[in-house]
C-alpha cells in the first residue's frame, strides 16, 4: 500500500537545501531514532535464534553472546534424530498446507462465484451466516473434532485420528467463511457484462467460472491461498490432537515435542528447527508483502 | 469429497458451437468429469454407508443417506445452479464447522472423558476382562499359538485330547479338522493358519500375554491365556457381573457393586470401579465450573485474565503500531523502506514458534536476557506470576504490532489531507490535531479491525500455550492451570492434558463460555461494521 507509492528518496535525484541540525532532529531525527528501537525490537529474537541454531553447544544456558561459536552441528543433529523425523514433518507441513489450501481457494472462489453472480433464496441470510460464523475459529470445537474423527476413523479408517487426509478434511470447514466473503467482493468488481457475453456465445455457466471468471480473480485468489497457507502451516491445536504418530506430524506440533518436555537441552536443534521451517514461510510473506497486506486490510487477522 | 476437480477449461472451443446452447451441457470433457467426480462420490458413500449399517450406526445413516442423496439430486439436475457451486463448500462447513459446534454442547452435558468413554454394555464387558484371575484347580490346555493374518489364535489341546481353536473375537470352538499333533498329542499345526515358531512368540510376547479367548459368548464362563504360548489357563474375572439386577460382585470379598446412577458402578461403601461408561449429567458440567472449590477460584482469575489478555493486547499492539505509523508518516524519510520489512519480520515469523523462541530468550535460568543482556540478572520472567502476565503481552506485542502498523498506516494515508489543513488553519497544534482529528477519524475506520483483533486474541492459543504453557501454575488446586493460562488453553488441557485427566464434559462447558463471549463480542461488531449494508 505504501512501500510502492513513497518510494521517492529526496537526495538521489533532487538536490536538497541542508536543514539545520536542530530542525533535523525535530523533524526527521526522532523518526530515525523510534525506527531504529523499533527496528532492534523487532529482529532481535530472530537475530537470536539464528546465533542459538548456529551455536554448537546445542543448549539453551552458556549463551552469553551473539555468534560467538558457529558450526552446523544442530542442524546435522535435526536431520539424524529417527525418532523425530524432522524432513518428514517438512514435507507433511508442505503436503497439508498446500492441499488444503489449494482447496480452500477452490471452494471459496466457488461459493463465492454463486454469491456474486446468482440471485437465489437465502443469498443474503448465506452472505451473513458466513461473516457471523467465521467469529468462531474451529479451535473452540476442538474436543468435538477429535470425537467426530474417533468415531469417522471407525468407518474410513484413511480419515480417521492420526490421518494428514483427515485434519485436511476438518481444516476444510473453515474454507468458506472470511474467505468467501474477501473473494465474492473481488468478484464484484469483474464486469458482468463479461459473462454475459461469453454466455451469448455459446458458453455454459461452468465455462464461464473456469475460462472467464477465474483468470479475471487470480490476485484474490493468490491472497486468499497464501493467507491459508501461512495461517494452517502455524496452526497447532487441531494438529497436536489428529495428528498422534510422528510419521505424520506437521512441523508446528514436532518440533513443540522437542521443547515440550526438555526446553533447555534440545534449544540448540530446535532452534535450528525453527530457523528451517521460518525461512520459507518469511520468504512467501515478503515476497508477496503487498498483497498480503491489502488483503489483511480487507478484514482477516493473524497475530 | 470434490477437493479439486478438474477445471472443465479442456471443453471444445466455443467457436464450433450451436447458438443457443448456453443453457446445454457443458461438453464431453464437462459431462465426463462430473460423471467421475459423482461417481466416486457415490462410491465413498456407499462404503460409508455399508460400514455404517454394519455397525448399527443408524441415526448416521439415515441423515449420511440424505446428504448423498442430496449431492446427487443437486448434481444431476438441470436447475440447482447455486447450490452446485456452494454445495461442496458447504458440506465441509456444516460438518466440521457447524456440526462440531452443537456437539460441543451436546458433550457439555455428559461425562465424557477418561474412564467414561463408551456405552454402559462396553463398561460391562471391559470390567470382565480386566481384574481376571486363574480359577484354582481348572485343567491345564497344551496351547499353541497360530496366526491368522495379522490376528493371533490360541490352538489347544485339553487334558482328554480334545483341540479347540479360538480368538479374542471368537469364543473357543472345538476344531473338526485334522490337525497335526507331536509327541505328547499335543496339536501343534492346523490348515490355514500358520504356527508362531519359538522366535516368534519370543518377538511378540507382549501380544501373546495379551492374548485372552473366552470359553463361550458368555465372559462369565473364564477366558483362557497363556504366558509363555505353550500352556493356557482357565481365568474367571474376580468381578462378575449379574445382568439382573444389574450389579457386580467381587467373589473373593462379596462386595457388591451397583449402577451409582453416575455413570459407574460404586459399593455400598463408595469405592468405585475404574471403568465408567457415558451418562447425560445435565448442567452438571456448569455448576461444577462454578461451585467446585478446586476450580471456582481458578477459573474466575482465568475469565479474567482472558478479558484483561484480550483488551491489553489490542490497546498495546495498536498503540505502539500507530505511534510507528505516525513516526513513519512522511514521504521523505530516509531508509523508508529497509526499516519497513526489518519491523514487519515478526509479523512473518511462523506464529507458534514465536513463543517458544521468546521463552528461550526470557528463561530465567539459562535465558539469554537474564544471563548476557543484563548481566547475570534474575529476573523472574516467566515464573512470577504477574511477570509471566507482563511477558506474554511484551510477547504479543512483538507479535502484533507490525500489523497494527500496516493498518494504521493504511487508514492514515486514507484520511483526506484537506481536514488537517483546516485546523491548521485554525491555529490547532499538532497534538490538537491528533487527539480531535485523526485519531477519532482513524477510530471510526479501524473499529471492526480493532473488534476482530480481541476476538482473535480472546483465543490466542499459541502465543500462551507456547511461552509459559499457562504457567506458573496456581497453587491450591488440582488442575493444571496458571497464572497466565487463558480460556482456550484451559479447554485444551482439561480435555487433552497429561496431569488429571481427560475431561472431555468440562473442557466443553468451558468452550460454551467462550461461544458465548465470542457471540457477544460479533454482535457488537456487527453493529458498527458497514460491510454489512454493502451486501445487496
Amino acid at each position: 500500500m505504501t512501500t510502492h507509492t513513497t518510494t521517492r528518496e529526496p537526495g538521489v535525484g533532487v538536490p536538497e537545501v541542508r536543514m539545520p541540525f536542530g530542525r533535523w532532529v525535530r523533524e526527521k531525527g526522532w523518526r530515525h531514532a523510534v525506527a531504529v528501537l523499533a527496528t532492534l525490537f523487532s529482529i532481535f529474537p530472530l537475530v537470536y535464534v539464528l546465533s542459538a541454531a548456529l551455536n554448537p553447544t546445542g543448549t539453551m544456558a552458556g549463551a552469553t553472546s551473539l555468534f560467538t561459536n558457529v558450526g552446523f552441528g544442530n542442524f546435522e543433529a535435526l536431520f539424524a534424530n529417527e525418532q523425530r523425523p524432522f524432513a518428514r514433518w517438512f514435507v507433511n507441513t508442505l503436503v497439508i498446507g498446500v492441499v488444503t489450501s489449494a482447496a480452500t481457494v477452490f471452494l471459496g472462489a466457488l461459493a463465492a462465484y454463486a454469491f456474486s453472480r446468482m440471485r437465489f433464496a437465502g443469498r443474503r441470510f448465506g452472505l451473513l451466516t458466513l461473516l457471523l460464523l467465521q467469529m468462531f475459529p474451529q479451535l473452540l470445537a476442538v474436543v468435538a473434532i477429535f470425537l467426530l474423527l474417533n468415531f469417522i476413523g471407525d468407518i474410513f479408517p484413511a480419515l480417521g485420528l492420526g490421518s494428514m487426509l483427515g485434519l485436511i478434511m476438518v481444516y476444510l470447514g473453515g474454507a468458506l467463511g472470511v474467505n468467501t466473503y474477501l473473494m465474492y467482493g473481488f468478484f464484484n468488481t469483474v464486469p458482468k457484462s463479461l459473462d454475459e457475453s461469453a454466455r451469448i456465445d455459446g458458453a455454459s455457466h461452468a465455462q464461464v467460472f473456469f475460462r472467464i471468471v477465474m483468470p479475471l480473480v487470480t490476485p484474490i485468489l493468490a491472497v486468499v491461498g497464501l493467507l491459508a497457507f501461512i495461517g494452517i502451516s502455524s496452526e497447532f491445536v487441531i494438529a497436536s490432537v489428529v495428528l498422534t504418530d510422528p510419521d505424520s506430524q506437521t512441523l508446528a506440533v514436532g518440533l513443540y515435542s522437542y521443547v515440550a518436555q526438555q526446553r533447555s537441552e534440545n534449544w540448540g536443534v530446535f532452534a535450528a528447527g525453527a530457523v528451517i521451517a521460518a525461512i520459507p514461510v518469511m520468504a512467501l510473506f515478503l515476497f508477496l508483502q503487498r498483497y498480503i497486506t491489502s488483503g489483511l486490510t480487507a478484514g482477516s487477522v493473524k497475530g | 469429497m470434490r477437493g479439486e476437480s478438474t477445471p472443465n477449461g479442456a471443453v471444445r472451443p466455443a467457436a464450433g458451437a450451436p447458438r443457443g446452447a448456453s443453457r446445454g451441457p457443458d461438453g464431453l470433457i464437462g459431462i465426463l468429469t462430473k460423471i467421475v467426480l459423482l461417481g466416486l462420490v457415490d462410491a465413498a458413500a456407499a462404503y460409508g454407508l455399508f460400514q455404517l449399517a454394519v455397525s448399527e450406526e443408524w441415526a448416521v445413516f439415515a441423515i449420511s443417506l440424505l446428504v448423498t442423496l442430496a449431492i446427487n439430486w443437486i448434481y444431476l439436475g438441470k436447475k440447482n445452479l447455486p447450490a452446485k457451486y456452494l454445495a461442496p463448500g458447504l458440506i465441509f462447513l456444516l460438518v466440521f464447522q457447524v456440526f462440531v459446534m452443537f456437539y460441543s454442547t451436546y458433550i457439555a452435558f455428559t461425562n465424557y472423558g477418561d474412564g467414561h468413554n463408551s456405552t454402559k454394555e462396553d463398561a460391562v464387558h471391559a470390567i470382565q476382562l480386566s481384574a481376571l484371575e486363574r480359577v484354582p484347580d481348572s485343567p491345564q490346555y497344551a496351547a499353541t499359538v497360530v496366526e491368522d493374518g495379522d490376528e493371533l489364535l490360541l490352538l489347544v489341546t485339553d487334558p482328554t485330547g480334545q483341540v479347540s481353536l479360538g480368538g479374542p473375537e471368537q469364543p473357543l470352538e472345538p476344531v473338526e479338522e485334522p490337525v497335526e499333533r507331536d509327541a505328547t498329542g499335543k496339536a501343534v499345526a492346523i490348515e490355514g493358519y500358520e504356527t508362531l515358531q519359538f522366535a516368534d512368540l519370543l518377538n511378540r510376547q507382549a501380544d501373546v500375554a495379551e492374548l485372552v479367548v473366552p470359553l463361550s459368548d458368555d465372559l462369565e464362563d473364564g477366558t483362557l491365556r497363556t504366558q509363555d504360548g505353550s500352556t493356557a489357563y482357565v481365568f474367571k474375572p474376580r468381578l462378575t457381573y449379574d445382568a439382573e439386577a444389574d450389579t457386580f460382585t467381587n467373589t473373593s470379598t462379596g462386595v457388591v457393586y451397583s449402577d451409582s446412577g453416575e455413570g459407574t458402578f460404586r459399593s455400598a461403601d463408595g469405592q468405585e470401579l475404574g471403568v465408567g461408561w457415558k451418562i447425560h449429567v445435565g448442567l452438571e458440567n456448569f455448576e461444577r465450573a462454578f461451585t467446585d472449590a478446586d476450580l471456582r477460584g481458578p477459573l474466575l482469575q482465568v475469565v479474567l485474565w482472558t478479558f484483561a489478555f484480550a483488551f491489553l493486547s489490542v490497546l498495546t499492539t495498536f498503540a505502539l503500531g500507530l505511534f510507528l505509523a505516525i513516526a513513519f508518516n512522511r514521504a521523505d524519510l530516509r531508509g523508508k523502506r529497509i526499516y519497513r520489512v526489518l519491523m514487519i519480520l515478526p509479523y512473518a515469523f511462523p506464529a507458534f514458534l514465536s513463543g517458544l523462541v521468546w521463552s528461550g530468550l526470557l528463561n530465567p535460568q539459562f535465558g539469554f536476557i537474564n544471563n548476557a543482556l543484563l548481566g547475570g540478572a534474575d529476573i523472574a520472567w516467566l515464573t512470577d506470576p504477574w511477570m509471566a502476565k507482563f511477558s506474554v503481552l511484551l510477547v504479543n506485542l512483538w507479535l502484533g504490532y507490525p500489523y497494527m502498523f500496516l493498518v494504521c498506516t493504511g487508514a492514515l494515508q486514507s484520511l483526506p489531507p484537506d481536514v488537517e489543513e483546516a485546523a491548521r488553519m485554525d491555529g490547532a497544534g499538532a497534538w490538537r490535531i491528533f487527539t480531535a482529528i485523526k485519531l477519532p477519524l482513524l477510530l471510526v475506520s479501524l473499529a471492526p479491525l480493532l473488534i476482530s483483533s480481541f476476538a482473535f486474541n480472546f483465543n490466542n492459543f499459541n502465543v500462551i500455550y507456547m511461552l509459559t504453557g499457562g504457567g506458573p501454575r496456581f497453587g491450591g488446586t488440582t488442575f493444571d492451570i496458571g497464572a497466565t493460562d487463558i480460556l482456550i488453553t484451559m479447554v485444551y488441557k482439561v480435555a487433552f492434558g497429561t496431569g488429571t485427566g481427560r475431561d472431555y464434559g468440562l473442557a466443553s462447558a468451558l468452550a460454551i463460555i467462550i461461544f458465548i463471549v465470542v457471540a457477544v463480542v460479533s454482535t457488537i461488531s456487527f453493529r458498527r461494521t458497514k460491510a454489512l449494508e454493502e451486501i445487496n
